[in-house]
């Protein structure tokens, strides 16, 4: 799509010109922790989205630990472990709670969403669109460390009272009474100030990746030629910048009701609970595209670059996701079937909530059409590319059936949903995050990941992913409800096959970090472009690592 | 596995506190249902939901007990192993036991299925022949084409036409299962607790059950009641439950006294949320005699997963005979229908309290309290 009128040495920094005081990096402390650098916040954030990730990711193990096998094994030493005393069996409950809880909001608010759009956005953005840096970035420092507070906070009140027990044990969908009147203490005051803090970090972030893609691209770039992963993070921003301003009102008439006497959700003072799910629901439902959609834009990417073709239907491929991401805001309530809404209103968030699958096949399809007669080679970032693709297409059907409001009254709230969300999630938004991390890796940091772990390393979380959530699916099916810690025996069997998936997921990712730390110590030294023929956007054109400050002289796209 | 059980076991012997006072034959409503409306501007933690029903149960201490649910002129129904209930390794629905599940069940499983499949296989099948066919060394000139406008168009309207063929019973199903239940139908109001459930009878004297997940036996002091496999799997049977007439239009209403709860029945197909303040309702037919076992289906806090729910429907005799035995009435339908209807007009709010009307005003008044 994008012809480079110049080659890379018209764009590299002087790093030997000691007469630009700007290229010299600062000193440790002022480069991380007062960075306006967008490549070393991008770098901040992949690092914090890794542990957020590995905290995360550890809670869901703990988690099959406990559901391998009927009855209640481990909460109660967990429990007392938090607790420091003995957990009366309440609070052994609850902990089961707080671990749901903390699993949903770190996945989404600190490790996927600042992957996608902190990490790789702040990364790729001005690379691709010939800029030298963010808009504004002394305020994409204050996103960052707004968002680590945030992570402190929530973890933080994992060890404060929260009702039953020690913690927020709400679901991260907090919803009321049971976040209002139902959990007293000050966890869940913490656990909303959290999002309040996080929320307002990825709005600031939003405002900057906007003003950056309007103003900032380099002469010659129209929007029409920007590279997709450009225009999935513009399209993401606007979600954000729409849905979390929603979030924030919600949560703020949570800590009303729950600290000032207000009554927002409050039945018995004439509130209305339901509303609350209105509410998180208009910006919850945003928010699956806005963790999806750099997702696709990373995809389309490797799969034309791995292709050795332009995107297939560039277009339809940019207006789909504008499409994905204005219905996306219609469709909240198909999250609330079973909340006891009118004929009308569930007949119509069942066809709209229909309508996405028209855009998101349109995607699918244009991504199968690239591939098709082009010249592909399977190197890891392709081969974590289509395997987006495949699991994304299994989610997405499973979603199909979920729109249905007539079977959701059966599949609402059970495993069958937590199957359909994780993989569109875990299969989908982690694999286009491997994906990304594959492709660029070598970019960020000057040296190559091994290719034989990085096959190892999709096989075995390809295989164990699929392990640990396919057999959700039949454990919904059967009635099998969500957040519970224990369950009836007819369920056992496929609750230890998805515990043993677990186990094989991992392991590859252990595989993974064997592969990072093995990269960062003796990886091959990469050169500018490493994908070769295939690669044509701007940051190709850079050095790997690209220089301290880039683009000078502004690239001229014919 | 020893030591695991000694951990789980003080656990299961303290998840249910109040199961003594649920099965009495004397129907006086707990405390905790007259609370049930002011319940939600207190904070409700753990300690102040359990002590009124504690208290409850100290105060019947007294009456004598069943070991199995029984009372005059009614005896559990024990329950058919794999009906109503989840079966080891499924993958399928459980079977359906009303006529909108049979439907939906149908719509998933006959329409639904065979199209998510065909989609999924067609898509992995267009993958490896990428694989195959269009790998560098099979192909290593990659041809430039970058649209193809006819294509375009054809994978836009085949999705669309595809939804429309899904829409069609999808909004078919929803109509049916909107159809509201007639006037004549059985009212049942089922009230989620943290963390039991409490069914009122407003057309039988407005008595309610109060049901608490069953202890096993090794989990209880000697001489109260245990989980038997008359009461059914562990962690689905309850002392008392949920018995309603089988074959005739049910309304079944729900509602949250605390936080919200779901009431669900997987073989029934039957998922409603029981939000505080609200009172919901959905027609229900169950077409045969049986047991139906469920859980609590939304976020309720501690003890969320140790909520669950039997319905036990029966032939209208043996359902007079139990409606009897809890010391109400069968409603007299022509008294009933020449009843005025204004007591309809009573807020919801107080909808919580069970009421005991004159068995004449009772039906009307259920019958149009939506």
């Amino acid at each position: 799509m994008t012809t480079i009128a110049a080659t890379g040495e018209h764009f590299q920094a002087h790093t030997d010109d000691h007469a630009h005081d700007a290229d010299h990096k600062p000193a440790f402390f002022a480069r991380w922790f007062m960075s306006t650098n967008h490549k070393d916040i991008g770098t901040l954030y992949l690092i914090f989205a890794i542990c957020a990730g590995i905290i995360g990711g550890s809670i869901s193990g703990l988690m099959r630990w406990e559901l391998a096998e009927p009855g209640i094994q481990h909460l109660t030493s967990w429990a007392s472990m938090v607790k420091g005393s003995g957990a009366t069996p309440d609070e052994s409950l609850h902990m089961w709670n707080v671990l749901i809880t903390a699993h949903g909001l770190i996945m989404v608010f600190f490790m996927v969403m600042p992957a996608l759009i902190g990490g790789f956005g702040n990364w790729f953005i001005p690379l691709m669109i010939g800029a030298p840096d963010m808009a504004f970035p002394r305020m994409n420092n204050v996103s960052f460390w707004l968002t680590v507070v945030a992570f402190i906070m929530l973890l933080g009140s994992s060890f404060v009272p929260g009702g039953t027990g020690l913690g927020a044990g709400t679901g991260w969908t907090v919803y009321a009474p049971l976040s209002t009147s139902g959990s007293v203490g000050p966890a869940v005051d913490m656990a909303i100030f959290s999002l309040h803090l996080a929320g307002a970090a990825s709005i600031l972030g939003a405002v900057n990746f906007i003003t950056t893609i309007f103003n900032m691209r380099a002469p010659g770039m129209t929007l029409h030629k920007m590279p997709l992963f450009v225009w999935s993070v513009l399209v993401t921003a606007f979600l954000l910048l729409l849905a979390l301003p929603v979030l924030a009102a919600a949560i703020t008439m949570l800590l009303v009701d729950r600290n000032f006497g207000g009554a927002f959700f409050d039945a018995a003072a004439g509130g209305d609970p339901v509303l609350y799910q209105h509410l998180f629901w208009f910006f919850g439902h945003p928010e699956v595209y806005i963790m999806i959609l750099p997702g696709f834009g990373i995809v389309s990417q490797i799969v034309s670059t791995f292709s050795r073709k332009p995107v297939f239907g560039y277009l339809g491929m940019a207006y789909a996701m504008v499409a994905i991401g204005v219905v996306g805001f219609v469709v909240w309530a198909h999250h609330m079937f079973t909340t006891g809404m009118t004929v009308d209103m569930k007949m119509y968030f069942t066809a709209a909530t229909m309508v996405i699958a028209v855009p998101t096949g349109i995607k699918i399809f244009s991504w199968i059409a690239t591939m098709w007669d082009g010249s592909v080679s399977f190197k890891t970032p392709m081969v974590w590319a289509m395997g987006f693709i495949f699991m994304f297409t299994v989610g997405g059907v499973t979603g199909v059936v979920l729109a249905n409001g007539g079977l959701d009254d059966n599949l609402h709230d059970t495993y069958y949903v937590v199957a359909h969300f994780h993989y569109v999630l875990s299969l989908g938004a982690v694999f286009s995050l491997f994906a990304g991390f594959y492709y660029w890796f070598a970019k960020m940091s000057g040296r190559h990941l091994n290719e034989a772990l990085g096959h190892l390393h999709f096989w075995l979380f390809f295989i164990g992913v699929n392990v640990l959530f396919f057999p959700m699916h039949f454990l919904g099916n059967s009635g099998m409800p969500r957040r519970i810690p224990d369950y009836p025996e007819a369920f056992a069997y496929w609750n230890q096959i998805a515990s043993t998936g677990y186990i094989i997921m991992a392991v590859g990712v252990l595989v993974f970090f064997v592969n990072v730390i093995w990269s960062l110590a003796a990886g091959r030294r990469a050169e500018g472009n490493y994908w070769g023929e295939g690669a044509t956007t701007l940051e190709w054109t850079l050095s790997s690592p690209p220089p301290f400050h880039q683009f000078e002289t502004l690239p001229i796209i014919k | 596995m020893k030591i695991l059980k000694k951990i789980l076991l003080p656990i299961t012997a303290l998840l249910l506190p109040f199961s003594a006072h649920a099965q009495t034959a004397n129907p006086a409503p707990p405390p905790t249902a007259q609370a049930a409306p002011t319940a939600a501007t207190a904070p409700v933690t753990n300690d102040i939901a359990a002590k009124p029903a504690d208290s409850v149960a100290d105060a019947k201490a007294a009456a004598p007990k069943s070991m199995d649910g029984s009372l005059p002129g009614y005896t559990p129904m024990k329950p058919t192993p794999g009906i109503g209930m989840p079966k080891a390794r499924e993958v399928d629905f459980q079977e359906q036991f009303s006529d909108n599940g049979k439907y939906a069940k149908w719509i998933n499983n006959a329409i639904l299925i065979p199209i998510i499949f065909a989609i999924s296989i067609f898509v992995l099948g267009l993958l490896l022949w990428i694989v195959v066919r269009y790998r560098r060394a099979a192909n290593p000139v990659p041809s430039k084409t970058t649209h193809n406008t006819m294509i375009e168009i054809v994978w836009t309207l085949v999705p669309v036409l595809i939804l429309l063929g899904i829409a069609y019973p999808s909004l078919d199903l929803l109509a049916k299962q909107f159809k509201p239940a007639p006037a004549h139908a059985v009212t049942i109001k089922a009230t989620g607790y943290q963390w039991y459930w409490g069914y009122t009878y407003p057309d039988h004297g407005g008595f309610e059950v109060i049901s608490n997940m069953l202890k096993e036996k090794e989990d209880v002091a000697k001489g109260e009641r245990y989980r038997t496999d008359n009461d059914g799997p562990k962690q689905l049977a309850v002392d008392a439950r949920m018995v309603v007439p089988a074959g005739v239009p049910l309304r079944i209403q729900t509602m949250g006294s605390d936080v919200i709860h779901a009431f669900a029945v997987p073989s029934l197909w039957f998922k409603l949320d029981a939000v505080p303040g609200r009172l919901n309702e959905k027609a229900l037919t169950i077409t045969k005699p049986g047991v139906y076992y469920g859980q609590c289906s939304e976020l309720c806090g501690a003890r969320h997963g140790f909520m669950p729910i039997t319905v036990e429907a029966l032939p209208p005799a043996q359902f007079a005979a139990w409606v009897k035995a809890q010391g109400g009435e069968m409603p007299d339908i022509k008294k009933a229908a020449a009843a005025p209807i204004p007591t309809a007009t009573a807020p919801i709010a107080t909808a919580a309290t069970p009421i005991t009307p004159a068995p004449t005003a009772a039906a009307p008044a259920a019958a149009a309290t939506k």
